[in-house]
């Protein structure tokens, strides 16, 4: 009762906006205090308004222009491979496509990364040497994506080509199934390269979060496992990571949703070519680097309105991940009603 | 305290005394990315010479298209000929500045620049994806002195739509029936090589090109140039093996057929004859109202690139672009003397 509001039946009351009747033992002081509140109160909502509005205005803004496309193509846009700025035909499957696998990728690199580097500064790592490392990864979150394509343009290319790519090809290029995947021209560029610059950009998030949330583990849950002669291993494995499942996959949920959009980066690395590969050597395409390409010198209507419909495209899945991943971890937070 | 505040009073006097002063000609454009380098140049020459100051904005020749027609510019740049119905709707006068080549640009392990040989239809087969391999039976007819390996050719092309890509196709589709049948012409096309990449900008193309051993690319020349990078030599129309030089861009700009040029000089410079004409050559042009709301603003546009056409051509050089030969200079005068006009009285006297 210590911390407990003052009078919070009348400022519960204000900000459904019903108007109370001020008993007389209330002194001005305290009603100027409650419509105090009701404004600050109001303005907030305002405030968070605009951003639900910014967004149906940029979903409605996307489907305005997306109609000419879409009356011309029809459904057959989104499951058509040629797009041929010449003959002014388009259709969104190889960027659908290649947004779809690089963001895989990226997921693929840094899932395992970030758990392993987040256990390794919580659990593992001395203190002086967690906290270094744990800058270095804020600033790695700073860095513009731009230059992490150009890295990937002029250094990890290469080394993909020259080292990477030739050995992939060679040790596992053979295996029937898994191989036709390592396929292609070892150019350093294509749809690997983006997927594990991707992966590079997106660690320092999903790593940052995972951290913190291996830190808001209770000691007390720990150390009982630990009293009981645990090792570290299985004190990992079956108490932390499990504590803090829901975090976790929150954070690579937010990696994922990074993943999706980013343009720049990809655009240098990702060989942007229209057409679907198996390989993952070949160079592909995704949503946001074909805009990022083509946009400024679109000049046909049809072509303009095709790569607004990318645009939205891309909107629906975002949306769409995002939408699953909530009702995901309120699922879990219900079947568990544990961690964190 | 006081003291500042009188300086400060001081300050604002003066300024406003020199402001009329201060005030000169200033006129704006925007649009291509190709000579916005030089028309920078120029304009810093110009201001210095003759005070009038003039901005222009590299924001790709969409842009300038696209500003020009809103008229938020005195005048557009655009390396994409306008049509002559475009230009007519509009009240638009087009004129060319100046002239670029473009090279392919390699990278092959002992093979160093002017080597190489390419022609045409050759250039346009590995671009379709036809040749694949730098030891073509194709290759090796062109190069017979070259010890050519059997390497994967990679072929890079740019990802953004751009002039570039607009010139070096038209180029591919002039030399080749079967790439202007399967592939075209345009500023963003869908190349059918299997083994290439597209990468963004003139620079992008040129670090891919030196990036990946065994492959090919076609840039300006001043990219090349400036990069040191290998580039081919080609054989022109006559039949000839030329080198990219200011001198050879200039040669087919020369042997262009401007007089019976549609309206607005919108011709090509590809594949000009000639012994000495390279053959991936284009121009950049400038887009201005034939009618002008202000006449003044309307003749210093006018009189800024006169200045340019008689007093630019070593800034030119410099950068590695060939201003137009004299005598498409004097037609274009000319035009100018006849076709703006503002009030319908001509503002451009010679």
């Amino acid at each position: 009762m210590l911390f407990e509001p003052m009078h919070p039946t009348i400022t519960e009351a204000m900000s459904e906006g019903k108007t109370v009747s001020v008993p007389r033992a209330f002194s001005p002081g305290t009603l100027r205090r409650a419509r105090g509140d009701l404004y600050f109160q109001r303005l907030t909502a305002a405030c968070a308004l605009v951003l639900p509005l910014i967004m149906i205005a940029i979903g409605l803004a996307l489907v305005y222009y997306s109609i000419p496309a879409l009356k011309k193509f029809g459904p057959g846009f989104f499951i058509s491979q040629e797009w041929n700025p010449v003959t002014q035909q388009f259709g969104a499957l190889s960027s659908i496509y290649g947004t779809l696998v690089s963001t895989f990728l990226a997921m693929l690199v840094a899932v395992p990364l970030s758990l392993a580097i987040a256990l390794f500064l919580v659990e593992l790592a001395p203190p002086r040497l967690s906290q270094a490392v744990g800058t270095m990864i804020e600033l790695l979150a700073g860095i513009p994506s731009i230059i992490y394509g150009m890295w990937g343009m002029f250094v990890f290319a290469p080394l993909m080509a020259g080292y990477v790519q030739p050995w992939l090809h060679t040790y596992l290029g053979w295996i029937p199934g898994v191989g036709l995947l390592f396929q292609g021209p070892p150019m350093g560029l294509g749809m690997l390269t983006a997927g594990i610059i991707l992966g590079f950009m997106v660690l320092p998030f999903t790593c940052a979060i995972t951290r913190d949330v291996f830190k808001m583990v209770p000691n007390v849950v720990k150390e009982s496992a630990y009293g009981l002669g645990a090792t570290t291993l299985e004190v990992t494995a079956k108490v932390t990571i499990p504590y803090g499942l829901v975090g976790i996959i929150g954070a690579f949920f937010l990696g994922l949703g990074r993943a999706l959009g980013e343009t720049m980066a990809v655009t240098f690395v990702i060989g942007n070519s229209h057409k679907i590969a198996l390989g993952l050597f070949y160079p592909g395409n995704s949503i946001a680097s074909c805009l990022a390409n083509e946009f400024a010198e679109a000049t046909e209507p049809t072509y303009v309105s095709s790569l607004i419909c990318l645009g939205l495209v891309l909107f629906v899945i975002t949306y769409g991940v995002q939408v699953i991943s909530q009702m995901m971890l309120k699922r879990m937070y219900k079947a568990w009603s544990v961690g964190l | 305290m006081k003291k500042f505040l009188l300086f400060s009073l001081a300050l604002a006097a003066a300024l406003l005394v020199a402001a009329p002063v201060l005030a000169q000609m200033s006129i704006n454009g925007a649009g291509a990315t190709f000579p916005a380098p030089l028309y920078i140049k120029w304009a810093y020459k110009y201001n210095q010479d003759k005070g009038v100051k003039v901005n222009y904005q590299a924001i790709g020749s969409g842009g300038g298209i696209a500003q020009i027609k809103a008229k938020t510019v005195d005048f557009g740049g655009t390396d994409e000929p306008q049509k002559p119905d475009f230009l007519k709707e509009h009240g638009i006068y087009q004129f060319p500045t100046v002239v670029g080549g473009e090279v392919a640009a390699f990278n092959l392990k002992g093979i160093q620049a002017g080597q190489l040989v390419l022609d045409g239809p050759t250039l346009a087969k590995i671009y379709l994806g036809e040749i694949t391999k730098w030891n073509d039976p194709a290759m090796k007819k062109l190069n017979p002195k070259l010890n050519l390996p059997d390497k994967d050719i990679t072929v890079v092309h740019r990802s953004d739509g751009s002039g570039t890509t607009f010139i070096f196709t038209s180029y591919l589709a002039d030399v080749s029936p079967e790439f202007k049948a399967k592939v075209g012409v345009g500023k963003e096309m869908n190349w059918p090589g299997k083994n290439s990449v597209g990468a963004k900008g003139n620079s992008g193309v040129a670090g891919q090109v030196q990036n990946i051993d065994g492959a090919i690319g076609y840039v300006e020349y001043a990219y090349a140039a400036q990069n040191k990078m290998a580039y081919a030599n080609m054989i022109n129309k006559a039949g000839k093996v030329v080198k990219p030089t200011l001198e050879s861009f200039g040669a087919a700009a020369a042997n262009a057929d401007w007089k019976n040029a549609p309206y607005g000089y919108g011709i090509d410079l590809i594949n000009e004859p000639g012994d000495n004409s390279w053959p991936i050559v284009g121009a950049t042009y400038i887009m201005i109202y034939k009618d002008q709301a202000d006449a003044a603003k309307g003749k210093a546009v006018l009189d800024f690139f006169a200045w340019a056409f008689k007093n630019g051509g070593d800034i030119a050089r410099e950068l590695h672009y060939v201003v137009l030969p004299d005598s498409i200079v004097k037609m274009v005068e000319a035009d100018w003397a006849k076709e703006i006009t503002s009030g319908g009285k001509p503002i451009y006297k010679k």
